[in-house]
């Protein structure tokens, strides 16, 4: 009875489905029928592009592919991470050295890839650090941050890590004016506009090496700077700087910082300020600041500080920086790929402004100019204007391009994505998103050659959009297919921390630079390196215990210490003897107020230990990697303060025991 | 009932639609392609000689000393941890013997290019089951694994 109703139903499905299973979806839905195609990669296969998403309040770097929004890594930046090591292990914690001592958190805002003739070349990201301000270079050779920078007279480093269009510079820009450093900071704060600057950092980029050097500063007015981006083609040689609380208010600013209709976009000609350092026009200016870099041979990083800074004054200099009108607290500035237009993103406005680069030349070139700001000329709104988008939507805040002539902008406010066409400024296409959209990303989308055909949306809220994880859940990303005349939402993905900016780039850019698989153990310079079991041993220096320990599938050498005492420091100095791609090995030891050691074959790094009690302690290998890996173990021995245990390790001996 | 009910559900569904069944290859082209994965081909497997870049290796009637003792320096960083030179297994079985039991284009690509060879080699296989841990990739030369073939007959006994 029960099967015959069931074969009836199934008659009537199979019927209803024949017929109805062709039909295109209603209308109303905001995904499409094809939207899993477009984002499945299938097993083993490779996605199409690398997406380099930023961390926001995690401080790191993540790593997805396009588009199926897979993670592949999270690369340490500015905050610590016990997994990796990055900050524990004596070899990393110089990377989080700033002027104000070890600082093991940060906020990573922003990515930017290294371009050459304003192509993204693939060679290396940079982050910002949006609270102790700091710029890093993350190397794609290798997926590890190389260097650090710390920028001084600056408080919350935001309108950063942009660079011109041969990462001839990195730039930030202070968000808080704050006293400089080089003045006295003690001052009532209800004198901000007299005692508070901003300045805005211009930092060198070896060709070569990438190596970072702060060149110079710039000093401006107090006032906020959000957001920045670099001329390319016929503006290459200018940048622009998005900035609000030209009010100069230092409290109740939601309120304070919106007085006025219009705020700035400050254009500055960059090679100009290069005449006047190499005219000796930059003041020096006692500061501290940390810069710190890797160094791959030693696998280990050194921190150094440096004292000073040449800093040039916009006000004196009249013709490094020119403020252009901009309405309602701008956020995004943004630069077409030909370089023509700059696209300033008013949070407060319900239009966006196109500025002309010609027109913005034409203006200066005629003074046409209402007035100055602290001593800054300000260009007439019109005499720069290309024109405005009408009624695009509520609260714009950032724009890419897709290289055939349309610019995508996000709004917060409207929570959607507006396409519309760069020249005519006509609104051309919009979607929603889940929800209220900050940043978004094009595949090479702020570069002057965007690869396009994806368009991913990082939302700031995502309430119910995946299955609930209490009151915290994690942000959520969509991809948007922009290849055809409308975007098609195609997915949405979780991502870690608080994604602001991201960027992408073709999977083959990133994977055939010459990416390492491994680090060679004939090139490791590492003082403390075990090339070999036979350089395994344990040497006394005082109270400092240095372990020069080896690790292969699947053991330790050595793997039985005795002869340590209460009050020792224990270095655990592991080399990875492995030579193969993909085989690390961890390292952690009892009771450790510290992370653990992960070691990539071939390196050596390096685990601080004080014993805190008499015992004896196990350590392991904590990365699986055999089928011995449970095995891979040892034993420390820790005995009284001036026991007579002697000092003595072994691997696969039981030596003669001691008292 | 309810799963095969399902099957033919989907099943008529994707034959209804005809087109269904297009891979996700049409859609896009990913310019990196595919992980790599070697198609194991056992039949053209050559146990004597193994698989890799060595077909013929002459061997002197003598022992270099000179080549000997840099494969020994090599040894010592990448193999020693796991290869005793006695007839003593460690992780690996012990290295006492072993020019007398391979030939030494074997003992060559096997010391450069292991996994093909662990997934194919009848004898590495039954080794396998004895020590359990692949011998790893340690980004050996040519020249280095010509070196530690000379230190392996200096071992034994070769003068």
């Amino acid at each position: 009875m029960k099967n015959k109703f069931v074969q009836a139903v199934l008659v009537i499905a199979l019927g209803s489905a024949l017929v109805t299973s062709c039909k295109p979806k209603s209308s109303g839905d905001a995904v499409s029928g094809d939207a899993a195609e477009k984002a499945y990669v299938a097993p083993g296969k490779y996605d199409e592009f690398y997406n380099f998403v930023s961390g926001g309040f995690s401080g790191q770097l993540s790593v997805y592919g396009l588009p199926s929004g897979r993670l592949f890594r999270v690369i340490p930046v500015f905050s610590v991470d016990p997994e990796k090591g990055w900050g524990y292990s004596e070899e990393t914690k110089p990377m989080l050295n700033t002027s104000h001592g070890f600082v093991p958190w940060d906020d990573l805002h922003h990515t930017e890839m290294s371009q050459t003739n304003g192509e993204v070349d693939g060679r290396w990201v940079f982050g910002n650090a949006n609270n102790t301000p700091r710029i890093a270079r993350i190397d794609l050779k290798t997926f590890k941050t190389a260097e650090i920078i710390e920028l001084p007279n600056s408080g919350g480093n935001h309108s950063s890590p942009f660079i011109t269009e041969n990462t001839e510079y990195v730039v930030a820009g202070t968000r808080f004016s704050v006293p400089a450093d080089y003045s006295n900071g003690d001052v009532p704060i209800n004198t901000y506009k007299e005692n508070y600057k901003g300045h805005i950092s211009f930092v060198s980029v070896d060709k070569k090496s990438g190596e970072m050097d702060l060149a110079f500063q710039i000093v401006t007015p107090g006032v906020n700077f959000d957001l920045s981006h670099a001329g390319k083609g016929k503006s290459h040689g200018w940048f622009f700087f998005s900035c609000y609380n030209t009010e100069q208010a230092n409290t109740l600013l939601e309120v304070n910082a919106s007085q006025k209709d219009k705020d700035f976009i400050m254009a500055v000609n960059w090679k100009k300020a290069e005449e006047y350092i190499k005219a000796g026009k930059g003041k020096k200016q006692k500061v501290k600041y940390a810069h710190n870099t890797w160094e791959e041979s030693t696998h280990s990083a050194k921190s150094t500080m440096k004292d000073e800074v040449l800093v040039l004054d916009a006000s004196e200099l009249k013709d490094i920086c020119y403020m252009i009108p901009c309405p309602k607290s701008p956020h995004g500035c943004d630069v077409d790929p030909t370089g023509e237009f700059i696209v300033g993103s008013g949070k407060l406005a319900a239009l966006i402004p196109v500025f002309s680069f010609d027109k913005l030349q034409a203006a200066i070139k005629g003074k046409k100019f209402e007035g100055d700001y602290g001593g800054i000329p300000v260009v007439k709104y019109e005499a720069a204007l290309h024109g405005e988008v009408q009624k695009p939507g509520l609260g714009p805040l950032h724009t890419e391009f897709d290289g055939k002539g349309n610019a995508y902008t996000t709004f917060f406010v409207s929570s959607e994505v507006v396409k519309w066409d760069i020249k005519t400024l006509k609104v051309l296409d919009r979607v929603p998103t889940y929800y209220s959209v900050g940043h978004l990303c094009i595949p090479g989308g702020d570069s002057k050659k965007p690869f396009g055909k994806y368009l991913i949306a990082y939302n700031k809220i995502t309430k119910d959009r995946y299955l609930p994880t209490g009151p915290e859940l994690a942000q959520s990303a969509q991809i948007f297919d922009i290849s055809g005349d409308k975007m098609k939402l195609i997915l949405d993905f979780p991502t870690i921390g608080e994604p602001h900016y991201a960027q992408a780039a073709p999977a083959d850019l990133i994977r055939n630079n010459g990416q390492l698989k491994f680090y060679k153990l004939e090139d490791n310079k590492h003082p403390y390196a075990a090339k070999g079991e036979k350089e395994a041993k344990v040497v006394r220096e005082g109270n400092k215990v240095h372990v020069y320990m080896t690790s292969i599938r699947s053991h330790f050498a050595p793997d039985n210490i005795e002869g340590v005492f209460l009050g020792d420091e224990v270095y655990f100095h592991v080399t990875n003897l492995e030579q193969d791609w993909d085989v690390p090995h961890g390292f952690a030891v009892k009771g450790a107020n510290n992370g653990e050691l992960l070691i990539m074959p071939g390196e050596t790094t390096t685990l601080k230990w004080i014993p805190d009690r008499v015992g004896t302690f196990p350590f392991y290998c904590t990365d699986f990697c055999s089928a011995l890996h449970q095995e891979m173990q040892g034993y420390i021995r820790v005995s009284p303060k001036g026991s007579n245990v002697p000092l003595q390790f072994s691997l696969g001996t039981n030596v003669p025991a001691t008292k | 009932m309810n799963k095969s009910i399902l099957l033919v559900l989907s099943l008529a569904l994707a034959i209804a639609c005809g087109k269904k069944e297009a891979s996700a290859e049409d859609n896009y082209q990913p310019g990196g392609g595919e992980a790599t994965t070697e198609a194991a081909d056992p039949a053209s497997y050559d146990p004597k000689r193994g698989e890799g870049k060595f077909d013929t290796v002459e061997l002197g009637a003598t022992l270099d000393q000179a080549l000997a003792k840099k494969g020994e320096e090599v040894a010592g960083v990448k193999c020693a941890s796991c290869h005793k030179t006695t007839d003593e297994k460690l992780v690996g079985p012990g290295w006492k013997g072993v020019t007398e039991r391979r030939k030494p284009e074997w003992i060559m690509n096997f010391i450069t290019n292991p996994d093909p060879m662990i997934d194919k080699d009848p004898e590495v296989q039954a080794q396998l089951e004895i020590c359990l841990v692949r011998m790893p990739n340690q980004g050996i030369s040519d020249d280095e694994a010509r070196g530690i073939l000379e230190y392996m007959r200096k071992n034994d006994g070769v003068k």
